[in-house]
C-alpha cells in the first residue's frame, strides 16, 4: 500500500499494516523515543499492535528531543 | 504612549522601522515579561536576543554553574565565567547588551512546588531545559496557568520547536504524552550536539516570543518545526490539539503537578551531571 511517511510517499509491501509492524519495517531503533501520529491523531502506545494503517494515511514519527547536550 | 528617549529611538530603530513592529510594538516589548527556563544552549541565545530587543523584564532559571564543556554552545558564558552561577553569568551579558533591563534570576531547581508561582509573573515562557520530566512539568504548568510557551529540543544535528498557546493550540503533551523511559534516552556520551544547532533553535524560540508580544506574523502553533543541520532540511509538521490529551484535553487526568515522573535515581544522576535544568 502507499502511505505518506514524514511527508514522503512510500510503497509498503504489506496488505495489513499495524503501527508496530511499520515501526519494525522502518527500523525505528528506539520506539520509546518516537511518538506516532496518523492523520493528525496521536496513537496511544498501548494501541500500536492493533492500530491499522490504511492506504494514503499520513504517518508522522515525532521524535523526542531533549537537550542532548550535556555539561 | 510612552515617550521614547533619543537613545531608545536609536537603539531600537531597526525594530521601529519594521511596519509589523513599529513604535507600538517596541513599546509592547519594553513592557513585556518573558521567562527563560535553562541558561544553557537554548536559553543563552534566547536571553541575549530578548535582552537586545528590549524585553522589559526577563527571568532566567537555572541551578547550575558554568563548566568548560558548556562553552561550545552556551554562548552567554565566557571562559572567565567557569565556576560561576549560570544565571549570574547570563544576567551580566544581558545587562552589558542592554543596561536598562530588569533581569530576575532564579538559581534553583524547578519543581512542581515552585514552578507555578514563578511562571505566573510572566507573559511568555521559553523552555530551554534538557530533560524530559522538566519539559513535561513546564508544559503542564503553562497549560494550568494559561501562559504561552515555546518548546525546544535539540539532539546531535537535529532541532525541533513548537509554540503552545494554552486553550487554543496543541500542547507538548498532546503529541508526546509522557516522558520516555530514562533508559531509552541517549546518554550524554552517546549523544552530543553541534553547538550552532543550539543557536539556531534558541533564536527561533526568541523570535517566537518577540512575535507573540508584538503580534507580528503567525506563530508555530499546532506546528512542530523540525530541522536537520546536515541537510538543512526544515519541515513543518501539522499538529492538532488532541481531545484525549492528559492535561489540555476535554477530560484531563493531570489536574495538579507532581514530581513523580522524576525518579530519585534520575535526579541524582542529573544532579551529578550538573544539568538538571539547563540545556
Ligand atoms: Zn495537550
Amino acid at each position: 500500500m502507499r502511505i505518506i511517511i514524514n511527508g514522503e510517499a512510500e510503497e509498503i509491501n504489506e496488505a495489513e499494516l499495524t503501527v508496530s509492524r511499520l515501526l519494525n519495517i522502518k527500523n525505528i531503533e528506539s520506539p520509546d523515543m518516537v511518538s506516532v501520529q496518523v492523520n493528525d491523531t496521536i496513537v496511544d502506545r498501548a494501541d500500536y499492535d492493533h492500530k491499522q494503517i490504511s492506504q494514503d494515511d499520513e504517518v508522522e514519527f515525532l521524535y523526542f528531543m531533549g537537550g542532548g547536550a550535556c555539561s | 504612549m510612552r515617550d521614547f528617549s533619543t537613545e531608545e529611538l536609536d537603539r531600537y530603530s531597526r525594530h521601529i522601522l519594521l511596519s509589523d513592529v513599529g513604535v507600538e510594538g517596541q513599546e509592547k516589548l519594553l513592557s513585556a515579561r518573558v521567562l527563560i527556563i535553562g541558561a544553557g544552549g537554548l536559553g543563552c541565545p534566547a536571553a541575549l536576543y530578548l535582552a537586545a530587543a528590549g524585553v522589559g523584564k526577563i527571568g532566567i532559571v537555572d541551578n547550575d554553574v558554568v563548566e568548560i564543556s558548556n562553552l561550545q554552545r552556551q554562548i552567554a558564558h565566557f571562559t572567565y565565567d567557569i565556576g560561576r552561577s549560570k544565571v549570574e553569568s547570563a544576567r551580566d551579558k544581558m545587562l552589558q547588551i542592554n543596561p536598562g533591563l530588569n533581569i530576575e534570576t532564579y538559581q534553583l531547581f524547578l519543581q512542581a512546588a515552585n514552578i507555578r508561582e514563578i511562571i505566573r509573573d510572566y507573559d511568555f515562557v521559553i523552555d530551554g531545559t534538557d530533560n524530559f520530566p522538566t519539559k513535561f512539568l513546564v508544559n503542564d504548568a503553562c497549560v494550568m496557568e494559561n501562559i504561552p510557551l515555546s518548546h525546544g529540543g535539540i539532539l546531535r544535528f537535529d532541532g525541533q520547536t513548537m509554540t503552545i498557546v494554552p486553550g487554543e493550540s496543541s500542547c507538548y503533551r498532546c503529541s508526546f504524552r509522557s516522558p520516555p523511559p530514562p533508559d531509552a534516552v541517549p546518554t550524554c556520551s552517546q549523544a552530543g550536539v553541534l553547538g550552532a544547532i543550539a543557536g539556531m533553535l534558541g533564536t527561533i524560540q526568541a523570535a517566537e516570543a518577540l512575535k507573540f508580544i508584538t503580534g507580528a506574523g503567525s506563530l508555530l502553533t499546532n506546528t512542530l518545526l523540525t530541522f536537520n543541520a546536515k541537510t538543512m532540511a526544515f519541515r513543518k509538521i501539522n499538529l492538532k490539539k488532541q481531545d484525549d490529551c492528559p492535561v489540555c484535553g476535554s477530560k484531563p487526568t493531570i489536574t495538579e503537578l507532581t514530581d513523580a515522573e522524576q525518579t530519585t535515581c534520575d535526579l541524582k544522576q542529573l544532579k551529578k551531571d550538573g544539568n538538571y535544568v539547563a540545556e
